[in-house]
């Protein structure tokens, strides 16, 4: 088992209130993982130590090796570690063809390439990937117009332009309604057995939770709680105090 | 072929009246010659302004740079150091050669130092966002005017005369036309060719969603110093123009903030903000307003300027171009492909 990402005792507070407290995890290269837990147990804030959003207090975060707690958001996309967001996020006044042109990796990008224009490809490539998540007759369109599902399907398709090596999804499927669900959930394997992007997910919606994941995390009050395969988790009794309810 | 000449024809017709203007009506030389620097400011406002969503109102800071630098360099390259203290506030006669190569050395460094300026202070102050970089730059033009305004070396509060021109009144009036046309020119291609590249995009992105640029791993930092520096560039040549076709520089006409500050951004809105063709249309049609209020309501011209400000706010939040864009937002390319077989 070959980590991509590890996380080790990585604490953070925002003034009284304990967000994460001595989280350790481990995300293995070219896996599913889950992350799961009740409103306000910090995994949002999680992941936003992960990816640079706020300094950490304490801890370690390992991205292929390299320390990242030190690293800018920028900085760590670049590296290939990309997130969506919670509250989905596009460009409303762009086109959804200009939203997934300036999606490309920025990585060996020198001043001077800030000036070219984009090659033939990468417009085949953005129609491409716009057709994989059903887009693609919209393409011309302001991504503002689109409906909010729509939107998170073009944040996926612009996430997977990046050509990342691994993806942090803040519940893919909130908002989104039952048949779409399906077919996301469809998308994101696809996108981790074909394209080999590691995917680490937060999701409320346990059918998808057990459906995608092949371990998952539960986090409670900023703690890390239990962690195991869907199966174990379903039946943990403190996962099950804590999050899923007894039914 | 047909398409191409169609598309074409804009740009042919206003490139040959630019041209024909100034011969033909030879009395507004210096109004038209006005007009295209209005072009440039509300041009080159929207780069950061528009296109970018940093709302600036300090790029006047670019153009008194433009116009003091020019200036000096005519003065400083031909008249000994140490007579400079008796040159000031004199009027320097200078000859065809060494007023030429003077102008064109003094815009040369004015562009560098604008753009140094605009790395420096861009590194520090895009940082801000929203309003609080809209206040910080308002700081920034009303302390580079008092700074100028405290300087002997450029004449302090009594100002500077820029060198005459070497040649007949409406020689100068033509000269500074012409240069003004070119530059509005050489802008507006150059910002049609840059908004359609990387740059343009990304520096949309930032405009739409900043935290989402970032994230998308966007070099933001680099890209918006970039686009303030672009600015910078083409106001410090239209402020070193400006300079020299007013004959006189001190910190009300290098650092106009309440007037050429305020108004580049009413152009680019009235016109519409993150296009090409709005800015144009907005300095234009701005332009031409003021000057028949000058004419023709005279005493109330600010008054009436004032109303039209409030018009413009009110009425056309989004511009000529903006309105237009809704109105019909298939003619801007917004279009359902209707072949389901793609789908």
């Amino acid at each position: 088992m070959n980590p991509i990402l590890e996380v080790s005792g990585v604490s953070k507070s925002f003034g009284g209130v304990v967000a994460n407290s001595d989280i350790s995890l481990i995300v293995p290269v070219g896996k599913i993982i889950g992350l799961i837990g009740p409103n306000g147990s910090g995994k949002t804030s999680l992941f936003n130590s992960i990816v640079g959003y706020h300094p950490i207090d304490r801890g370690s975060i390992k991205f292929d090796g390299a320390e990242i707690s030190k690293l800018r958001v920028p900085e760590i996309a670049r590296m290939g570690l990309l997130r969506t967001f919670q509250q989905t996020r596009i460009y409303g006044k762009m086109s959804c063809m200009e939203n997934m042109e300036t999606s490309v990796p920025h990585v060996h990008e020198g001043l001077l390439t800030m000036f070219t224009r984009f090659p033939a490809e990468v417009a085949e490539k953005a129609e491409g990937l716009l057709e994989f998540v059903g887009l693609y007759v919209k393409r011309h369109l302001r991504a503002g117009e689109l409906s909010f599902g729509q939107q998170k399907l073009l944040e996926f398709a612009m996430a997977l332009m990046n050509q990342p090596r691994m993806l942090l999804l803040d519940e893919p499927t909130a908002g989104i309604n039952p048949t779409l669900i399906n077919s996301l959930i469809d998308r994101l394997k696809r996108a981790n057995s074909e394209i080999g992007i590691t995917l680490f997910v937060i999701e409320h919606n346990m059918r998808v939770i057990m459906d995608l994941a092949e371990h998952i995390y539960c986090l409670a009050h900023g703690e890390l709680l239990a962690n195991g395969a869907p199966e174990e988790i379903r039946n943990n009794q403190r996962v099950i105090d804590a999050y899923l309810g007894a039914n | 072929m047909t398409d191409n000449i169609r598309s074409a024809l804009p740009y042919l017709l206003i490139g040959s009246a630019g041209l024909a203007a100034p011969i033909i009506a030879p009395n507004f030389q210096i109004q038209l010659a006005m007009l295209w620097m209005m072009i440039i400011l509300a041009l080159t406002w929207d780069i950061a302004g528009g296109q970018m969503g940093y709302n600036s109102f300090g790029n006047i800071l670019f153009f008194g740079i433009g116009c003091y630098v020019t200036a000096v360099m005519q003065r400083e390259l031909f008249f000994d150091i140490a007579e400079y203290a008796n040159v000031t506030g004199k009027v320097v006669t200078l000859t065809s050669y060494q007023y030429f190569t003077g102008f064109s050395l003094g815009l040369a460094l004015s562009v560098l130092i604008a753009v140094a300026v605009g790395v420096v202070l861009g590194s520090g102050i895009l940082g801000l966002r929203g309003h609080y970089f809209a206040i910080c730059t308002l700081g920034v033009g009303v302390a580079a005017g008092e700074l100028a305004s405290g300087w002997e070396f450029v004449g302090a509060g009594s100002g500077m005369l820029a060198p005459i021109y070497p040649g007949e009144a409406n020689e100068q009036g033509l000269f500074y036309y012409y240069t003004f046309f070119v530059l509005a020119v050489l802008c507006f291609f150059t910002l049609k060719r840059l908004y359609s590249s990387r740059f343009g995009l990304a520096i949309n992105a930032i405009r739409d969603d900043e935290d989402k640029a970032e994230a998308m791993g966007i070099h933001t930092t680099r890209y918006k110093t970039v686009a303030w520096c672009i600015s910078g560039f083409f106001l410090a040549l239209a402020g070193g123009m400006f300079g020299h076709l007013n004959n006189f520089i001190d910190r009300e006409v290098a650092f106009p903030s309440s007037t050429f500050g305020v108004w580049m951004v009413l152009m680019a809105i009235l016109g519409g903000k993150g296009t090409i063709w709005g800015p144009v249309l907005g300095a234009t049609v701005f332009h031409v307003t003021q000057e028949l209020f000058w004419t023709y309501l005279f005493g109330w011209q600010r008054v009436a300027l004032g109303v039209l400000i409030v018009v413009i706010v009110v009425f056309f939040p989004q511009g000529i171009m903006g309105w237009l864009r809704e109105r019909w937002p298939e003619k801007f390319g917004e279009t359902v492909d209707t072949d389901a077989s793609t789908a």
